[in-house]
């Protein structure tokens, strides 16, 4: 099997993994089907955008919730902004913990909210790294003159 | 006279008069508010590939101001929580305007509340995030119409 073909299963692999693992949603595919010639970072760009908007808004549930008043309603606004933007690149997991984090802000339940923190955390390093290990495959493969492969 | 169809596998040519016959699809053109980034990328992104000439505006504001500028659409998504002005604000205030193209709200919350807010003030249709191009298509089909 030569390096191109090896590297295009690989990456087929992979992808199909986290899939499988629910790390990815077929809203991913709708990305990815969006892609062509005329965008052909389209992928690349809305996926760094969310890891933009999900720093951030991470970071400001922080700082919100390190509040001695906690402000519910920003709490809220915040997790309903990521829900969006992890629904929108297809990021399952990130997106089922904001919605269970979201009952936490409607109860005000300040221990609910710091466990939900924690793991949004965790859910969201974990898909990062994954679709960072996906474009660099991508990148390997295209720089080994291979295309990438139609999902 | 008959035309000749590139790479078509029938021997049978149309007429002028037959593709004459076919209907003109017009271009449609589309104003998408949301004041994510991301979502205002992907929604452009989607909308392009469906033939929408499209704009965006990242608030409620920004979308009434296009209209007061004199820009006509065929159609507005737009989300429900945004700085400025809402979506439902938004909503009421181009209908004010006299503005009466398709409005389809785009939200992630999805709540009867929020509907049923939405359809008081005037929207046409609504859709939960994310937008995909399944979704898009059968506005694409009847503003054809």
């Amino acid at each position: 099997m030569d390096a191109v073909t090896q590297l295009q299963r690989q990456l087929v692999d992979y992808t199909n993994s986290l899939f499988l693992e629910g790390f990815l949603d077929d809203q991913f595919n709708q990305l990815q089907q969006l892609q062509d010639e005329s965008n052909p970072d389209f992928v690349v760009e809305v996926v760094s955008l969310f890891f933009q908007d999900s720093e951030r808004l991470l970071n400001e549930l922080a700082k919100v919730l390190e509040q001695q008043n906690i402000d519910f309603k920003k709490v809220d606004a915040h997790v309903h902004q990521l829900k969006g933007s992890s629904s929108s690149i297809g990021a399952q997991r990130v997106q089922r913990v904001c919605i269970t984090f979201r009952n936490c802000c409607e109860e005000k339940n300040i221990e609910g909210c710091l466990k939900y923190l924690q793991q949004l955390r965790h859910e969201y390093s974990l898909v990062k790294n994954k679709l960072e290990t996906l474009f660099k495959l991508e990148q390997q493969l295209l720089a080994a003159g291979g295309t990438i492969p139609l999902y | 006279m008959y035309l000749g169809e590139a790479g078509s596998s029938s021997n049978r040519m149309k007429s002028v008069e037959e593709k004459n016959d076919e209907p003109i699809r017009k271009t449609l053109s589309a104003l998408i508010v949301d004041d994510d980034a991301l979502i205002r990328k992907v929604h452009l992104t989607i909308l392009k590939s469906l033939g929408f000439v499209a704009q965006v505006a990242s608030n409620g504001k920004e979308a009434v101001d296009v209209f007061r500028s004199g820009a006509n659409f065929d159609i507005v998504f737009i989300d429900m929580d945004m700085p400025i002005m809402n979506g439902i604000e938004t909503t009421k205030a181009l209908r004010a305007m006299g503005v009466n193209c398709k409005i389809v709200a785009v939200t992630s919350r999805g709540t009867d509340v929020e509907m049923e807010d939405f359809v008081q003030a005037g929207v046409d249709f609504f859709h939960v995030k994310p937008l995909t191009v399944a979704k898009v298509i059968p506005f694409v089909e009847r503003l054809q119409k």
